[in-house]
């Protein structure tokens, strides 16, 4: 699989698509490309999208990026950069050359009612995926309480998520997980 | 952004003058900036953009900002990248542009790459795999928190019918696995028209 052209246009297509449908983020992306990864591709298994998106999360960068690990997966560094390229290149092109029109009707009801119709839809879809992540990541009272613990400290303090993280691989490093 | 800036299509030297931001970066300096912002942008680049342009190097007022990115969340791509597009765009045309994607995505895209011959030689073996459970459990924490801090606002405002969409998307994507085109095809067009009601 890993030299295959037909894979590497697999992602090319996927990721063109997901681009335009990511609503709110590029985060938005993810329970489709779980659903295509996964379960229709099967290019990975359940574990192996949690613990990817995993270190997306924890590495610096635009959120976007899990998609160059997912494409580094599925097809090494070819498929990171198709993934990478094809998730950012036609959105953003036509972005780019609607933003000026879109610009002019920053003021009109119409432009207002879309932004914020699509914000439901966002919250939604980020839910989603910490629904598809804790489903395979929370299988015992352990994981499960790595999880409440990373969710009260980064909700009910300032402490960086970067410290939660760091903590608690460091804890399933020392084989207590 | 001015009226100006936002509408030439050309790379508009004059764009400096028309916007009211004192200062406005040079090309290098974009690249910086954003390879500064991308490098240090632990769990999304948006907060320390708007940290690091707005407050540190006063490149953009905050008004500006949020406009900016309020329109990159609004088009198609991932917002940020479309930020640094346009953004550099309307300062120094191509080349600014250029500075500015090129610096924003470069380092972590080599990073990421990085990671990710990293995991797959190493990933599976048993003195990382304890790890790598731990990661991602709180992964998952992480994006509970976000989800829970985006939906806030709903709550705050007790809005009933954004509520039920957001729940609806949730039932529909996460629990049911639908594809995505489909039930976005169907709930967005009912959102936009729940929300065109409600600024009417």
């Amino acid at each position: 699989m890993k030299d295959d052209i037909g894979t590497l246009f697999t992602l090319a297509l996927l990721f063109t698509l997901l681009s335009f449908l990511s609503v709110g983020g590029a985060i938005s992306a993810l329970p489709e490309v779980h659903r295509q990864a996964v379960d229709l591709h099967g290019w990975m298994t359940d574990r192996q999208f949690a613990e990817i998106v995993a270190i997306a999360q924890a590495a610096p960068g635009p959120n976007v990026l899990f998609v160059t690990l997912i494409g580094q997966h599925v097809a090494g560094i070819p498929g990171a950069l198709v993934a990478t390229f094809f998730m950012c290149g036609p959105a953003c092109g036509v972005a780019f050359f609607v933003a000026r029109a879109f610009d002019r009707f920053k003021e009109k009801p119409w432009r207002r009612a879309v932004q914020a119709g699509l914000v439901p839809l966002s919250i939604g879809l980020v839910a989603a995926v910490a629904l598809i992540i804790a489903r395979t990541a929370d299988r015992d009272a352990a994981t499960i309480a790595i999880t409440a613990a990373t969710f009260a400290i980064t909700y009910w303090t300032r402490i960086s998520p970067l410290f939660a993280l760091g903590i608690a691989s460091a804890v399933g490093f020392a084989g207590i997980l | 952004m001015s009226e100006r800036a936002a509408d030439s299509p050309v790379p508009p030297a004059a764009a400096n003058a028309a916007t009211p931001s004192t200062n406005a970066p040079s090309v290098p300096e974009l690249f910086r900036g954003f390879f500064k912002v991308t490098i240090t942008g632990f769990g999304g680049v948006l907060a320390w953009a708007r940290r690091e342009f707005v407050q540190v190097r006063r490149w953009l007022t905050a008004d500006e900002f949020n406009d900016l990115f309020a329109l990159c969340q609004f088009l198609p791509g991932p917002n940020i990248v479309n930020f640094s597009i346009i953004y550099g765009w309307r300062l120094h045309g191509l080349a600014g542009a250029s500075a500015s994607f090129i610096g924003l995505m470069a380092p972590p895209v080599v990073l990421m790459i990085i990671a990710g011959m990293l995991y797959e030689r190493f990933g599976a073996l048993p003195e990382f795999r304890g790890g790598l459970t731990g990661l991602a459990a709180a992964a998952a924490g992480l994006l509970i928190m976000t989800a829970v801090q985006m939906a806030e606002p709903l709550w705050r405002k007790r809005e009933i019918a954004p509520a039920l969409i957001a729940a609806a998307t949730f039932l529909a994507v996460g629990v049911l696995q639908w594809p995505l085109l489909w039930v976005i095809l169907v709930l967005a067009p009912l959102s936009i028209a729940l929300a065109w009601r409600a600024v009417r």
